[in-house]
């Protein structure tokens, strides 16, 4: 006869089905190697639906490696990844499809406009020309692009073209966003916008987010942290409760303490 | 099973879903083409340089007899067409998988393989977005040939369809397998000098292949293994409306197995060094 089934689903933004108690994002035992280095060393961790998680690491950490394997550029080697449930190996078109990603490195076309950029991602995702149309309308006015509707990517600023990655990650509707350093390279105003954004979209969406950073400044209080370090996680749970376990005055110098390294954050940056 | 369990996995993606995936790859690879005029022009003046100055050059050497396709003596220049649109076909190829090692190195590759459709399909399509685009480079050649008296018949314009869009998918294939044993960037001009040249020239391209027995029969076999010959012939052949079923057989053959394992073979960490990804990532 019929199994008991979980009550507790419901329909996302996108029309697909999900169930409310699964994270967004489960890291399981994930390890992986280069050669004889080893950049992942045993990583679980979630990001919960509606939850910004932070994965603070320095340069080098392990985060840009990880990414890789969540969005399955790299073959798993160890471990499992849910999206939702949905195991990446197994059944990566159900994960991928209730995923968006910004990777480090720009990943626009820069010859071709903004729409054919946003056009282009939606056609990959299935998506016929005319609801690609009406989604894109809705994420540019959002991220106050519109007018630049037909402009060339290379002519948009670095800012910009960060929105606007952004926005087309959102454009098949994910439950869950992935941004891999978003703000490198930025100045301080763009870099303020794009944080507003994106916490926009997991206090009004309930979007999930996992934001890879190095700059402490980018993490709120309240957020969910991660630390990576050397491949390996030092410290898991809100920010709050990572530097009163590490029995710190702020951040800063709960990470300084926790990585046992006397950098900070600006000597990551160089 | 209940109904949320069930609607829990909805069954992939719809047939018209792969459709729009399909006309999208295919739509950017034909804007980036447009946008890349040089890449354009330069496959064009390829050919005609061949066809203008080097067949000019041989017409007196090289005489060709009537063989088939052929009904009657022809010249030089009508000779060598074939070859010259197999051409443009084999250098788009390895042109267009050299991109997508560019890609790789770049980033643009990611917006493809994070797409949810399965990774197959979506090399298929771009091997079809390839192919469209050698065929549109094909066309553009046979209509400047046209007026160097290059006149096929005219239904050999509609018959050739079918044959370019093999030869495509096999030489657009055959650049993804080797692009998929390429680490970076810097090593495809080794390829293109280690199987552009030797491909072309070791078929029947420039010369009949009876004429490279009385001359060479070690190098007649070579030709004679040398899938591009058979691409060739199946263009040469379907240009004057006529069928060469052991260069169709050859070439369906060495399109299945150069896709099979171009899909197999093609891994995207290897665009990446072994230490890290890309662009000092970690």
């Amino acid at each position: 006869m019929m199994q008991p089934v979980s009550p507790i689903a419901r329909k996302n933004t996108a029309g697909l089905w999900e169930p409310v108690d699964v994270a967004a994002l489960a890291i399981e035992g994930v390890s992986h190697n280069y050669g004889p280095r080893k950049a992942l060393d045993n990583i679980s961790f979630t990001v919960g639906g509606g939850s910004f998680t932070a994965l603070l690491g320095l340069n080098r950490a392990g985060k840009s490696t990880l990414f890789s394997i969540v969005t399955r550029l790299f073959g798993m080697q160890a471990g499992h990844i849910r999206i939702f449930g949905n195991d990446i190996e197994r059944n990566p078109g159900e994960a991928l499809r209730r995923m968006g990603v910004v990777f480090q490195p720009r990943t626009l076309d820069l010859d071709l406009s903004v729409a054919q950029n946003l056009f282009y991602h939606a056609a990959l995702h299935g998506i016929s020309r005319r609801d690609a149309r009406q989604r894109a309308d809705e994420l540019l006015s959002r991220i106050d692009l519109s007018e630049r509707f037909g402009s060339k990517v290379r002519d948009l600023s670095g800012g910009q073209m960060r929105r606007l990655e952004i926005a087309r990650a959102l454009l098949h509707r994910p439950r869950v966003l992935l941004l891999d350093e978003p703000t490198v390279g930025l100045d301080v105003k763009a870099r303020a916008e794009i944080i507003t954004y994106v916490r926009e979209l997991v206090s009004e969406q309930r979007i999930g987010v996992l934001w890879a950073t190095h700059l402490f400044d980018e993490i709120e209080p309240d957020n969910q942290l991660v630390v990576l370090h050397q491949g390996r996680i030092l410290a898991n749970g809100t920010v709050a409760s990572v530097v009163s376990k590490a029995q710190a005055r702020d951040l800063h110098s709960a990470f300084v303490q926790l990585t046992g390294s006397g950098r900070a954050s600006e000597d990551a940056r160089s | 099973m209940s109904a949320v369990t069930a609607s829990n996995r909805p069954a992939g993606f719809s047939f018209a879903q792969y459709l729009t995936c399909l006309n999208g790859i295919v739509w950017r690879e034909g804007l980036r083409f447009v946008h890349q005029r040089e890449r354009f022009v330069s496959a064009l003046v390829r050919p005609l340089v061949w066809l203008f100055i080097f067949a000019a050059g041989f017409r007196q050497v090289l005489g060709i007899s009537i063989i088939p396709p052929y009904e009657t003596y022809v010249l030089y220049e009508v000779y060598i067409t074939p070859g010259l649109m197999a051409m443009i076909q084999l250098f788009n190829g390895m042109q267009s998988s050299l991109s997508m090692v560019y890609d790789r190195e770049m980033g643009n590759m990611r917006t493809l393989l994070i797409s949810p459709l399965p990774r197959w399909y979506l090399l298929f399509c771009k091997l079809i977005a390839g192919t469209a685009v050698s065929i549109l480079q094909v066309y553009a050649f046979l209509a400047i040939a046209w007026f160097w008296d290059i006149e096929p018949p005219p239904i050999g314009y509609l018959t050739v369809l079918p044959a370019l869009a093999l030869s495509g998918l096999m030489l657009g294939a055959l650049g993804m397998l080797i692009s998929s044993g390429i680490r970076q960037l810097e090593n495809f001009a080794g390829v293109m000098n280690f199987v552009i040249f030797p491909m072309f020239f070791a078929s029947s391209a420039l010369y009949p292949l009876w004429r490279v027995q009385e001359g060479s029969p070690m190098l007649y076999y070579v030709c004679q293994f040398n899938p591009f010959t058979h691409a060739i012939e199946l263009i040469r052949f379907a240009l004057y409306a006529k069928m060469n079923w052991v260069a169709l057989a050859v070439v369906v053959g060495c399109t299945a197995v150069f896709m099979i394992g171009a899909m197999f073979a093609y891994d995207p960490s290897r665009g990446f060094s072994r230490r890290g990804p890309a662009g000092g990532e970690t």
